[in-house]
């Protein structure tokens, strides 16, 4: 009787000391990911799993949106800035167990580049001129001028490093040199990741990670709750984060993401051709309602397409205020008074339907017939962002620094401006930050002036952890969640 | 009844390719790209094409049906588009989440109505009967994803009972697995429970008029007694019809459940598929979902024929 | 006169108040449903909103009434359509089998069959998939499965009439069989088919239901009972309400109708009552 007594107990202690030292994270993510490699498609949901995680760069974009050294060490920019000199790290192994070298940096770059591939950011490949091994460990790529963004741009999850040897199968099966190796995917149901005792740097403080795919926000909602996960990084229902917030034993932080969320206009369609009926929408959208009635108060108003945390932001909110009576004057100026009617296509993510919902009844108020149509993601690329099917949509553009979309004429705006392609072409030549910077205050401003789009608010990133997890990301420069330096409070 | 087996196997064979060019019309009309899909809003029509070509899209769509339904026949469903992995792994894993959950759901209906509906019936016009009767009715008008809603609330938030959602996968505990997917079968077997206690009542009743319960009770058994021993297996035949029923029904139709439960199941993949534009998946599910149906409708008829040979005659 | 039972009284009373607000929808509610009020979100019920306010602040009772008025549209057209191709197909294929043209009625059954077999729900998101969402495309979706078990419903009822007397003397003086589908054997199955239109516009307001709330169904910014459902979930826990209240009013409805159904089967055609080929049916749909 003792001798069971004491195994009982012991039993219990053993359970309590192992709760005390949690070190596996079981982290709830919305979307599943379609497929593991990050540099084919552009499903954002697959850099949450893997970016950092499995896969690395030659740099690495951290969570406040700067480069940091990843994959290289450190690097040298020649003086006309166009050829940069990477220099790699000793002993480093894919998950595979094959060596890491400058080869698999040219293996990775070429394939992105080359005829016929896959890669949804071939565009950050096209400046390369050259790519020379200098040595096993030493890279020398040569652009075609200086381009201040292609560091950034190598740190996105399109670029990062894979090995010939097992790029075939890292859809399924993903092979990186990252601090967690790939242990098996349930499809349907969730991830399972595990620390690279061979990492080559710092090892990573948990021993495993799980993604748990939980695609309805009630059950969100739930499954923090129950215990079932530690954490949500993006937490899909605003509307019942007071709760969490109210509750001690979870945190939440607010923090922002790349996505600026827009009344999307399609500036080639009569009636919203014209400038006038552009500047009374952007005077009847009252973003404060939105953001309070779709929000819940979680997100920060913009006044053009750029990220509010960003040194060169410029606060244009308050160029079009929320006035209905200076809106009326510039619809009879358009020489609509009466209003008329338009399509709103709506895809499918919450603050899309909300938003949609109430900017359709907000130009109502100026005679706008805002006729909603809510559509799937490929019903909307198919008609909107293909074939410019559309009036106006309501949709987050989550991409980091994509101002320069609108330079492209054909882009699903169909905002086609002589001036603002000449600003986009002057920052990619701009090696000087100074005047970058200024340069893209001016395209801030000038699509403002255009009102281009309507601006409504920065989505937010709402991440919900328990109390005592510690390094998770505050903020979505990029679409990850690198778990490197996560760790449980109180265990080691 | 050699021709009418084949009469009806024939017919089985044509109804299913009926089945197979319907569904994959529909699938060829559906708008939309999965290439496109995947490249979001930052793919360049290029990379996009690049896409379609690996996925094997630029085929002609006769190309596509024929490749389907013989690859179909020697069980190669194909490759799905977006997870890259054969579609008959993708079915698979997730039948064995969606077959055990619909079956748990018929087991717990079963329990519910088959007493149910044999206390009503032998209790017929008392009140027990009009109150049992008057919850059924109540039952069959319950939406179930409602219903999922409010156990939800309920057992997973203020009692924490069970987890709220997920599958462990079935080399986790048995346990856990049930616990997982208690709750989801519940929600699917209420409303079944309903339907199938009123028919139980009724076949019940039905029986007890037959000349051999007559003759049982002849004999000094009492009404439970003769129900219990010769009543009972008669008039669960009906039930096992409605069973059969349910069970394809439940089968395709715990979509909205599954995604309120985060069950990797059948019915969530489908749906995901159809959003994804997956759509080489969506018509193998489909095709096999109709063909659970007519397989099951065609057991029956032989069932059925096999107890009444006047049917064979009468098709 | 029969006496009416009990279960019809009370499913007339329930389905009259939904049809009855319904059609007052049509004309007034106690607010605008379109008129926001961000700052009056998420009031419990109260003196001056009945059932509360939702997230943007309109008044629920109001968005119920028009929620309620747009189910039963949409399940009265859908079950209307599941009639007019239905009933037609199934007399065709009653007369046909009674003339000896059985290959068309097997042909017509195998078709229903094939139908039937098709996962609804599934066929209803393929179907807006590929139309686009909306009341029309939900009407579309949830018709088509109707119409099997109209022609089922008709056949069945409408073959052992072919062999009574008065048809067979009908066929005698000349008349073609549409002609005596429609001028005898309509008026003989009339009863049975307006039970099974009741039952089926149950079935279709928790389709209509069952689409709205994945979205698919009646769009915004018009009130759908699903779709309140659904953007009620996450909210159930601090405005329990906002889910309570539709989902009791589609029970309620759905509970309405079935009673109703119920009772008139007992009235018009008590033989059926015994008739356990009538449960089969109501269960398989």
């Amino acid at each position: 009787m003792i001798k069971f007594w004491l195994t009982t107990t012991l039993f219990w202690i053993g359970c309590l000391s192992a709760t005390a030292q949690q070190n596996t994270i079981k982290v709830g993510l919305q979307l599943e990911p379609p497929n593991l490699d990050p540099t084919s498609g552009a499903a954002a949901a697959i850099d949450e799993v893997v970016y950092g995680n499995i896969f690395e760069g030659l740099v690495r974009i951290n969570e406040n949106g700067d480069v940091e050294p990843g994959l290289a060490l450190f690097w040298n920019i020649s003086t006309d800035g166009r050829s940069y000199v990477f220099h790699l790290p000793e002993g480093v192994k894919f998950h595979d167990g094959t060596d890491f070298t400058a080869e698999d940096v040219r293996f990775s770059f070429n394939r992105a580049r080359a005829a016929g591939s896959s890669n949804a950011k071939k565009y950050i490949f096209a400046p390369i001129t050259n790519i020379d091994i200098l040595d096993p460990l030493t890279i020398m790529i040569t652009l075609d001028q200086a381009r201040p963004d292609f560091l950034f741009n190598i740190g996105l999850g399109d670029a990062v490093i894979v090995a010939e040897e097992s790029v075939s199968s890292n859809a399924s099966r993903p092979v990186g040199t990252g601090p967690f190796k790939f242990d098996r995917w349930v499809r349907g149901d969730r991830i399972e990741l595990s620390r690279n005792v061979d990492y080559w740097g710092p090892a990573p403080r948990l021993s495993r990670a799980i993604f748990k795919i939980i695609t309805d926000p009630l059950s969100a909602y739930t499954a923090l709750m129950a215990g079932d996960i530690d954490t949500f990084p993006n937490y899909p229902a605003p509307e019942n984060l007071f709760l969490f917030d109210q509750d001690p034993a979870y945190e939440v932080f607010v923090g922002l993401t790349a996505g600026e969320t827009i009344l999307a206009t399609n500036n080639k369609n009569a009636p919203l051709n014209n400038l006038n009926v552009r500047k009374a929408i952007a005077h009847a959208i009252n973003r404060d309602e939105l953001i309070n009635g779709a929000m819940f108060g979680n997100a920060a108003p913009i006044g053009t397409h750029f990220a509010p945390n960003h040194p060169d932001y410029v606060d244009l909110t308050g160029l079009y205020p929320y006035d209905l009576a200076k809106a009326r004057e510039y619809l009879r100026a358009a020489g609509l008074p009466n209003g008329f009617e338009v399509s709103l296509k709506l895809p499918p993510p919450t603050y899309a339907r909300r938003t949609g919902e109430l900017i359709a009844n907000q130009l109502g108020r100026i005679g706008i017939k805002a006729v909603i149509e809510n559509l799937e993601w490929a019903q909307w690329i198919d008609q909107v962002l293909r074939n410019r099917n559309y009036d106006l949509t309501v949709v987050s553009h989550v991409e980091p620094m994509d101002i320069n979309i609108y330079a492209n004429p054909d882009y699903y705006f169909g905002y086609d401006n002589a001036e603002f392609q000449q600003i986009i072409s002057d920052i990619d030549k701009s090696t000087d930050a100074a005047v970058t910077s200024e340069l893209y205050k001016k395209a801030q401003r000038k699509i403002a002036d255009d009102t281009v789009n309507g601006y409504l608010y920065q989505l937010g990133k709402y991440g919900v952890w328990k109390r005592g997890v510690r390094g998770m990301w505050a903020n979505y420069p990029i679409r990850s969640n690198d778990l490197r330096d996560v760790y449980f409070e109180g265990s080691e | 009844m050699g021709r009418f087996l084949l009469k009806r196997f024939l017919s089985l064979v044509i109804t299913l390719l009926v089945a197979t060019v319907i569904i994959f019309i529909m699938i060829e009309i559906v708008p939309g790209d999965p290439a496109a899909y995947m490249m979001g809003l930052s793919g360049s029509t290029e990379a996009t094409e690049a896409l379609r070509a690996e996925l094997g899209l630029n085929m002609e769509p006769w190309q596509r049906y024929f490749s389907w339904v013989s690859g179909m026949i020697t069980g190669d469903f194909g490759i799905s588009y977006t997870y890259r992995i054969p579609v008959s792994e993708l079915i698979i894993e997730r039948t064995l989440v969606s077959v055990p959950l619909t079956v748990y759901a018929l087991i717990l209906s079963t329990l519910i109505a088959v007493p149910v509906g044999v206390i009503s019936a032998s209790l017929r016009g008392r009140f027990a009967d009009t109150a049992l009767m008057g919850i059924a009715q109540v039952g069959v008008a319950v939406p179930n994803f409602w219903f999922a809603i409010l156990l939800v609330l309920l057992f997973s938030t203020s009692l924490g009972l069970f987890s709220a959602g997920g599958f462990p996968g079935w080399d986790a505990e048995f346990f856990e697995c049930l616990k997982a997917l208690t709750l989801p079968a519940i929600s699917l077997a209420l409303p079944q429970a309903a339907i199938l206690s009123r028919v139980m009542r009724s076949s019940v009743l039905e029986v007890m008029n037959e000349d051999y319960i007559r003759t049982a009770r002849a004999k000094g058994l009492s009404k439970r007694q003769a129900l219990l021993r010769h009543g009972l297996r008669n008039a669960m035949i009906p039930v096992l019809t409605i069973l059969g029923l349910q069970f394809s029904f439940l089968l395709a139709g715990g979509i909205i459940i599954e995604s309120i439960f985060s069950l990797p199941g059948l019915g969530r993949l489908v749906f995901q598929s159809i959003a994804q534009r997956d759509l080489i998946v969506v018509q193998s599910i489909v095709t096999l979902l109709v063909f659970a149906v007519v397989m099951i409708t065609f057991i029956v008829d032989l069932l059925y024929a096999w107890v009444d040979p006047r049917l064979r005659e009468g098709g | 006169m029969k006496r009416w039972p009990l279960s019809f009284l009370i499913g007339g009373v329930l389905t009259d108040i939904f049809i009855a607000a319904a059609i007052i929808s049509l004309f007034w509610t106690p607010y605008d449903v379109t008129a926001l009020d961000i700052p009056g979100k998420f009031q419990a019920p109260n003196m001056s909103h009945w059932f509360g306010t939702d997230h943007f602040g309109r008044d629920l009772l109001s968005m119920v009434m028009i929620g309620t008025r747009n189910a039963v549209m949409v399940s009265l057209v859908a079950v209307g359509v599941g009639m007019v191709f239905g009933v037609p197909l199934g007399l065709w294929a009653a007369a046909a089998k009674s003339g000896g043209g059985k290959l068309i009625d097997e042909m017509l059954m195998r078709g229903n069959d094939l139908i039937f077999a098709f996962p609804s729900l599934l066929m209803a998101i393929l179907i807006t998939a590929v139309f686009g969402p909306g009341a029309i495309n939900a009407i579309i979706a949830i018709g088509i499965f109707n119409i099997p078990v109209f022609a089922r419903v008709a056949r069945g009822a409408a073959l052992p009439l072919w062999k009574r007397e008065y048809i067979l003397s009908a066929c005698v003086c000349g008349k073609s069989a549409a002609r005596i589908s429609m001028e005898h054997i309509m008026p003989n199955i009339a009863n049975l088919l307006i039970v099974q239109a009741t039952i089926q516009f149950s079935v279709a307001i928790i389709a209509e239901a069952s689409l709205s709330y994945v979205g698919l169904g009646t769009q915004p910014p018009d009130p759908s009972l699903g779709r309140m459902l659904s953007e009620a979930q996450t909210m159930i826990f601090f405005a329990p309400w906002l889910a309570y209240i539709p989902g009791g009013v589609i029970v309620t409805m759905v509970l309405g109708l079935n009673l109703m159904g119920d009772g008139l089967r007992d009235v018009l055609d008590p033989k059926l009552n015994r008739k356990r080929t009538s449960e089969v049916e109501d269960g398989a749909a």
